[in-house]
């Protein structure tokens, strides 16, 4: 190898770039462009405006430190946790909500599973429910008032379909409904062709 | 001799600072291991476990690890290129950017701004901030290797650009979002596609900010310490070119068995396996270098540090292609072990290498010799003992985890519920901590050894000649 390269930073660098570029171009910018990254199953919704408020707190209070949204194709999964999960389920999800750490179970079939109750009864206290969780607590956001004009923001950046009445009530909503209404619609897509 | 100076004050404020934010950093860690055996210590909304952890990994990737990269690779790039920076006032001011874009970050995570994407959380105004920071270091570097005057550009340097270059690339592409207001945004990608785009990107994030950068400081500070040259200047070309060739091809090993088209899992896993050549040529180098005196070992106390961080950087490199497979990832994945891996890389790899660059540079900057070498002995042992029971507690519970996750009666049933398995979870947890007391003892021993120096040296002494 030619030892002049270590002398042309310039060069050496397009050189690195390229090397750095080649993988990037394969494995990342070429499926982008393909439609198997792309797929949407016919089922799948858009997130209503307080769907979309419980996906926000989610994301805020990162639930997916602890939680997958991904069920792998693997007998003992979907046992414990239903069907695995569709390329086409996220169509809505910026970014995606996989995770990559299960402290606590995968969510991915929770939608529907247990009543909203059994959800808002959870979130108040987990170890009332399970005396050996580890969970926090997420009580306090019985408190908090949704702004309907931060979530129409976040819908149009979406580009969500939604009207002044679904907004309105959102004034009369907390956070605590706002993420269970989310917990309710996780992989029901699937679940609702079977 | 020299007409010049070399900006000595703002490398020392990049390590005072990376010091300060890994201490942050650190004991948050520390708190959140709590966290995970006593739910009672989550304190909302600023403090609970889904805020803190990422404080906790973004104070220590961006806060101790881009901060010393900034402050060692200034000191690097100035001594091989023989001139001070292009711009020391850009640099002064990269040091007081760099602190306040860390602290804003550190506020913004607290108060929940958070764009999901693993390691690049920050919201978008902070990712601007990034951005800018980014661009200033590399105009220096970049200028700085350009106006050198020494012809040859050492290893350290071809690290040092890949790690500007590649950096750039993956946190501009990963962090394309819409804004949805001033703390808020959503990303320009979608499901399936944001899984693949932010792999690519949390793979790499770590092989440019804690491999390639740490191998720079290796193969600059292992011939200084040891006054040994490096053993073959041929494997380093070999190793440096086939690593970041490689490297970016492999991030969808993270996303085995998800809904990711599998023949892009199976590109990466191929290449995952390939990349344990290229990551063991630089450790082949460095114990061939030290393998012609190995009494380096005993006579001088930093050769330790760096034998044994190169040593770690070669188990992780095995243990990470390990864990790629198919069939071990559908035991390991999304179990314990995975942060036991990550925590050898950086408590073993990354720390032990830092700590060893800081303690040679700071009697050099402060023209005395270090405090005490009795003192940095204890903090070796304690950092060994702590990460090495951070590691192989959490390796133990999370093949525990995934076994009993699978586990079926005889009638084809699920064994145990998921909160039985968890709660088989706490001693190990409860060792972890134990482990990570052990190692923040072991960084308080480094700090004291740092700051005593730091008192007995004087930093503007003859500035010249360091």
């Amino acid at each position: 190898m030619s030892g002049e390269l270590y002398k042309k930073p310039i060069l050496f660098s397009i050189a690195a770039t390229v090397a750095i570029l080649v993988g990037t171009a394969v494995t990342m910018f070429y499926p982008m462009m393909t439609d198997e990254m792309h797929p949407k199953l016919a089922n799948l919704k858009p997130y209503t405006a307080l769907q979309l408020a419980g996906k926000d707190i989610y994301q805020r209070e990162g639930c997916n430190n602890c939680h997958t949204q991904t069920v792998r194709p693997l007998k003992t999964e979907v046992m414990r946790y239903g069907e695995y999960s569709k390329a086409g389920e996220f169509a809505y999800d910026r970014p995606f909500l996989w995770g990559s750490k299960r402290t606590g179970p995968d969510l991915a079939r929770i939608g529907g599973k247990y009543p909203d109750a059994w959800h808002e009864i959870h979130f108040e206290n987990p170890q009332a429910m399970y005396a050996e969780s580890n969970m926090p607590a997420y009580g306090w956001i019985k408190t908090n008032k949704l702004d309907p004009a931060d979530i129409e923001a976040h819908m149009k950046a979406n580009e969500f379909p939604y009207t002044p009445e679904e907004l309105a009530i959102l004034k009369t909503k907390t956070e605590m409904d706002a993420l269970v209404a989310y917990m309710q619609v996780i992989g029901t897509a699937v679940t609702k062709v079977q | 001799m020299n007409d010049y100076q070399y900006d000595n004050r703002t490398v020392n404020g990049f390590i005072v600072s990376s010091i300060f934010w890994g201490v942050v950093g650190i004991v948050i860690g520390l708190w959140i291991s709590v966290q995970m055996w006593m739910p009672s210590l989550n304190f909302p909304p600023y403090f609970t476990f889904g805020r803190l952890r990422v404080v906790h990994t973004n104070g220590l990737a961006f806060g101790l690890g881009i901060g010393a990269i900034f402050g060692i690779f200034y000191y690097i790039v100035m001594r091989l290129t023989k001139r001070p920076l292009l711009f020391p006032k850009l640099a002064r001011f990269h040091l007081y950017l760099f602190n306040i874009a860390i602290a804003l970050a550190a506020v913004s995570l607290f108060l929940g701004m958070n764009q999901s994407l693993e390691y690049a959380e920050l919201e978008w105004p902070l990712d601007i901030g990034v951005v800018i920071l980014w661009v200033i270091f590399a105009v220096n570097v970049f200028g700085t290797i350009i106006k050198r005057k020494e012809e040859q550009m050492y290893i350290s340097l071809w690290y040092i650009l890949a790690t500007v270059i590649a950096v750039a690339v993956l946190y501009i592409v990963n962090n394309l979002s819409i804004p949805a207001g001033w703390n808020k945004s959503y990303s320009v990608f979608t499901g399936v596609n944001s899984a693949n785009v932010e792999w690519w990107y949390g793979h790499n994030i770590v092989g440019f900010l804690l491999t390639t950068p740490i191998l720079a400081m290796f193969y600059y500070f292992l011939p200084k310490t040891t006054g040994l040259p490096i053993y073959s200047h041929r494997l380093s070309i070999i190793a440096f070119w086939s690593l970041i060739f490689a490297y970016l091809w492999t991030g969808a090993h993270h996303l085995v068995y998800t809904p990711l088209p599998d023949w892009i899992q199976t590109l990466a896993i191929a290449f995952t396996i390939f990349l344990i050549a290229p990551s063991w040529g630089s450790v082949v180098n460095g114990f061939y270098t030290v393998n012609n005196d190995w009494s380096k070992m005993q006579t001088n106390y930093l050769t330790k540090f760096l034998i044994l961080g190169i040593t770690f950087y070669g188990l992780q490199t095995v243990q990470g292609p390990t864990q790629g497979l198919r069939v071990v990832s559908q035991l390991i994945h999304y179990t314990d072990w995975v942060p036991g891996h990550v925590h050898m890389g950086t408590m073993g790899w990354v720390t032990m290498t830092v700590a060893a660059s800081i303690y040679y540079i700071i009697p050099k900057i402060y023209h005395t010799e270090i405090y005490s070498e009795k003192i940095a002995n204890t903090h070796f042992w304690l950092v060994l003992i702590g990460q090495l029971i951070f590691s192989i507690t959490m390796w133990i519970t999370g093949i525990t985890q995934g076994a009993l996750w699978k586990a079926t009666n005889a009638d084809g049933s699920l064994k145990y519920t998921f909160v039985e398995i968890l709660a088989k979870n706490y001693p190990y947890w409860q060792m972890r901590t134990l482990g990570g007391v052990i190692f923040t003892v072991g960084m308080l021993f480094f700090i004291y050894n740092v700051a005593m120096t730091m008192r007995k040296g004087n930093l503007s002494l003859d500035a010249s000649k360091a």
